[in-house]
């Protein structure tokens, strides 16, 4: 939001202001990674190697779309991993049992189940008024629970799924991967929707001060009930293209990764405590996680480092923001002093 | 700028109240008018006759002790609680509120004491929050909500920067964003609860001068002030509230600073307070200049044992964090405390408790007690040191402690292994009290001890006070009523905007002494030149 201060402040507030926007320094902190990891491993800027890069990352940006919505409302969504999982498996299915479904539809298919399972978390979360966090821990074994269920042990193979819509996961334009396309563009318009309605903006205020927020008289529980149908939807969404970039599912596809998404956004600059953040930075700190991944595999280091490091990560990001803060109110509280004592 | 910029012109405040008669007619028809308006909370009755009448173009001041109502009337009228009954009539046509929402809508704007931005979202846009003008397709319109405001903060003679964040804000200038708020709603009604309380003087002048433009734009302004200095500054008439109920209201000519003052306190001191005189003993309690930024400044004193002193003072005056400091919850920027001679590191609870030092905190239910947890354990837990074997609590020893402690504070209870919950207020207080009294401590410091306890229990507290000062403990009391300080305390330390204003011996205080130091019109109006 600095970045849309007025023009008399001048050229040189304007350029700290982008400097201190977390969307650009994680984006330093990518090339920086990639940069590295290049010269150590020349093939890691090969055009296939960032394609595979950015196919990789596609999923885990679309689900941090949908996470940050709900965090910013000072609330989470455990339960995405497992909608995933369902949502990819019931395309798969579909698909195992129609092989001419139109790949629309069998989309639209995925993203209902995730906006059934994200009515369910919406509910019980804003009419049973149980904290989120409890109730989409719970989400996450139910839905996964009944996601072993459906699978039964059995496993959907890529021959069972069309090529068209495998080519999603795999075919380029002007060499960029459709999935990516499509994740840069639910980002675009999301991040667009949170800078330009009223029902967004109210999110902000609700994760920023729910009290206020009351006082102000903005509709609180129906904004968070909309952001966990929000969040549901996109998580079953990414579950259908999951099933393209992978072209097979079992019963474990997308386990874990509600923390590592989490982990992404909080990277991202989105306050874990809610009323800050943008979808950009989430979806750009989902690249970092998944650039420092596939660096690592590149520079030939034991694939167990990388969630040591980006646990590390997320430390790092929080405890920056935290010292920012305390340094910002110890000075707010000096100069209140000042002018007490004046 | 487009549609959206003239029609949400906030600029239309003066032409729409333009239709009421100018502000200088007296006895005009009243623009809102409680009448006999009850609130209770629970068993508590926090309003019994809320009643209170607003003229255009008037600033209205309300006035009373800590505990008068005046907050309850406020978030009534703000919409925030439904009055259990009584009449509001909003242009002589009865206007019930369902939220804060509706409030805003039929023109009450309400400036909270603590002010209630979002400190996420920016200065603009907290003014408009859930009504940002739109342009096409239901888009919010930046460039016209800045400019918006920005008019708005012109005319207030204020420059901000609309689009920074409201975190970095001073609390002066949170509050003028509040008012830019209250005039982009067009507010007719605009309630200020103790706007000037976090202000310095050159903030409160500008204030005024905000409050006066509102007033010749034909507003009714409420005013609500624990500084008689400001209401006789700014206000045509005062409405004094005491217990819950209203007490007179007149013009500010009729008044006088001693009148008002009598109006707020004026009731006998009950027989409530059993004090005994005794013989105070060595020192056991020694501040010297205490300070934590802008908290408080410098606050030195000492407690001798079988004393009782009391830290009197308004709201935010830094009382309880004092309080809070001495015992090491917060932390100091400079000073010292001294416990029966031996210095107490400063953020160190444990060093205070093992110097003697007991803390009764303000919020029983959220830092006294364990709720959920049994009433033999909460009074244990304090003393589980000296009830353990090799790290071990021993349970029967435990037991032991808590039926002692609950006969002698007279503690009514189902059994002691009910949870905290289970008791009523006065009895939650008493089970604080007995955990910190079974570790015999030289230092008590009680923080508002029989704030919400009914009457009867009330007595028993006070009675328990006066017999640990009898056994010799030093006790700090930190007390909003001012029938408790003058009936319990030796000594009366009164606090102003976190500095030491006056100290009275138990001869001297009075209640009127004791609001005059807390309050200090004289000192502010000199410090105004």
């Amino acid at each position: 939001m600095t970045t849309r201060s007025i023009s008399a402040a001048g050229s040189l507030r304007i350029a700290k202001a982008f400097l201190r926007a977390r969307e650009v320094s994680i984006l330093i902190v990518i090339l920086v990674v990639f940069g590295a990891t290049t010269i150590y491993n020349h093939s890691f800027a090969d055009p296939l190697s960032v394609q595979q890069l950015l196919v990789g990352a596609s999923v885990m940006m679309m689900l941090a779309v949908g996470e940050t919505l709900v965090i910013i409302t000072r609330n989470v969504d455990l339960s995405i991993g497992s909608v995933l999982g369902l949502s990819a498996y019931v395309v798969g299915d579909l698909f195992a049992h129609n092989p001419n479904l139109n790949i629309l539809l069998a989309i639209l298919a995925g993203t209902g189940v995730g906006l059934f399972c994200g009515i369910v978390n919406g509910a019980i979360v804003t009419v049973v008024r149980v904290p989120s966090l409890v109730v989409t821990l719970g989400t996450l074994y139910v839905i996964r629970g009944i996601d072993a269920i459906v699978v039964n042990g059995l496993q959907i193979n890529p021959s069972s799924i069309p090529s068209s819509f495998i080519n999603l996961g795999y075919e380029t334009i002007i060499g960029i991967p459709w999935i990516f396309i499509i994740a840069t563009v639910l980002v675009l318009i999301v991040g667009y929707a949170m800078r330009t309605f009223r029902p967004a903006r109210d999110l902000y205020a609700i994760g920023s001060d729910p009290a206020a927020a009351l006082l102000a008289g903005i509709p609180a529980r129906r904004r968070v009930f909309f952001t966990f149908v929000l969040s549901g939807a996109i998580a079953g969404f990414a579950g259908a293209l999951w099933l393209a970039e992978f072209a097979t599912v079992s019963s474990v596809a997308g386990l874990g990764y509600e923390l590592l998404v989490v982990a992404a956004v909080v990277v991202g600059g989105v306050a874990i405590f809610g009323g800050s953040g943008t979808v950009l930075g989430a979806a750009l700190g989902a690249i970092l996680l998944n650039t420092i991944n596939q660096a690592l595999v590149a520079a030939r280091i034991s694939a167990f480092w990388d969630e040591a490091l980006a646990g590390a990560l997320l430390i790092t990001a929080i405890a920056f923001d935290r010292y920012v803060f305390l340094r910002r109110e110890r000075a707010l509280r000096v100069r209140l002093a000042a002018r007490v004592n004046q | 700028m487009g549609e959206a910029g003239s029609d949400r012109q906030p600029g239309n405040l003066g032409q729409q109240i333009s239709a009421q008669p100018p502000a200088s007619v007296p006895d005009e028809a009243p623009l809102l008018v409680l009448e006999h308006v009850t609130k209770w909370f629970g068993a508590v009755h926090a309003l019994s006759d809320g009643s209170i009448e607003l003229r255009a173009g008037e600033v209205h001041a309300l006035v009373g002790e800590n505990g008068a109502g005046k907050s309850t009337l406020v978030k009534i009228l703000a919409g925030v609680h439904k009055p259990d009954s009584g009449r509001i009539t909003l242009d002589g046509k009865t206007l019930t509120l369902h939220g804060p929402a509706e409030a805003g809508a039929v023109g009450i704007a309400v400036i909270y004491q603590e002010p209630t931005l979002f400190p996420d979202i920016s200065v603009a846009e907290n003014v408009f929050i859930g009504r940002q003008p739109l342009r096409s397709g239901r888009r919010i319109n930046w460039p016209a909500m800045n400019e918006v405001v920005n008019e708005v903060l012109d005319r207030l003679g204020v420059h901000l920067d609309v689009s920074t964040l409201a975190r970095g804000l001073s609390v002066a200038d949170q509050q003028i964003v509040e008012i830019a708020k209250a005039l982009s709603f067009s507010a007719r009604v605009i309630i200020m609860d103790e706007p000037t309380a976090a202000l310095s003087n050159a903030e409160v002048e500008r204030l005024f001068e905000v409050i006066e433009a509102l007033r010749a734009q034909g507003a009714a302004v409420l005013f609500i002030s624990h500084r008689l200095a400001d209401v006789f500054r700014t206000c045509q008439r005062v409405t004094v509230m005491r217990d819950g109920r209203f007490v007179m209201s007149d013009a500010i000519g009729n008044l006088t600073v001693e009148s008002i003052i009598r109006a707020m306190v004026g009731r006998d001191i009950s027989t409530l307070y059993p004090k005994t005189e005794g013989e105070p003993g060595a020192e056991v309690l020694r501040v010297e200049h205490l300070t934590r930024e802008g908290v408080f400044t410098d606050v030195s004193f000492s407690v001798r044992a079988g004393e009782i002193v009391a830290l009197s003072g308004l709201m935010g005056a830094g009382r309880s964090e004092v309080a809070r400091a001495i015992f090491g919850i917060d932390d100091r920027d400079a000073g010292k405390v001294t416990v029966n001679g031996a210095t107490i590191p400063r953020r160190s609870p444990t060093a205070s408790m093992a110097a003697g030092v007991g803390f009764v905190p303000e919020d029983r239910r959220q830092q006294g007690l364990v709720m959920d947890m049994a009433i033999d354990h909460n009074i244990a837990l304090a003393s589980l040191s000296r009830l353990s074997n090799r790290r071990i609590i021993r349970r029967s020893a435990e037991s032991k402690l808590a039926a002692d402690w609950a006969v002698r504070l007279r503690l009514k209870y189902g059994r002691l292994k009910d949870s905290a919950n289970t008791l009523s207020g006065g009895n939650q207080q008493k089970t604080v009290l007995a955990k910190w009294l079974a570790r015999q401590p030289s230092l008590l410091i009680v923080d508002e001890p029989t704030r919400g306890i009914d009457v009867g229990t009330k007595a028993e507290v006070h009675r328990l006070l006066d017999e640990v000062a009898h056994q010799g403990v030093a006790v700090l009391m930190i007390s909003s009523e001012l029938p408790e300080v003058l009936g319990m305390a030796d000594r009366v330390l009164v606090l102003r905007e976190g500095r030491i204003a006056a100290e009275f011996s138990k001869e001297e205080a009075d209640e009127a002494s004791i609001m005059r130091a807390a309050t200090s019109q004289l000192v502010r109006g000199a410090a105004r030149q």
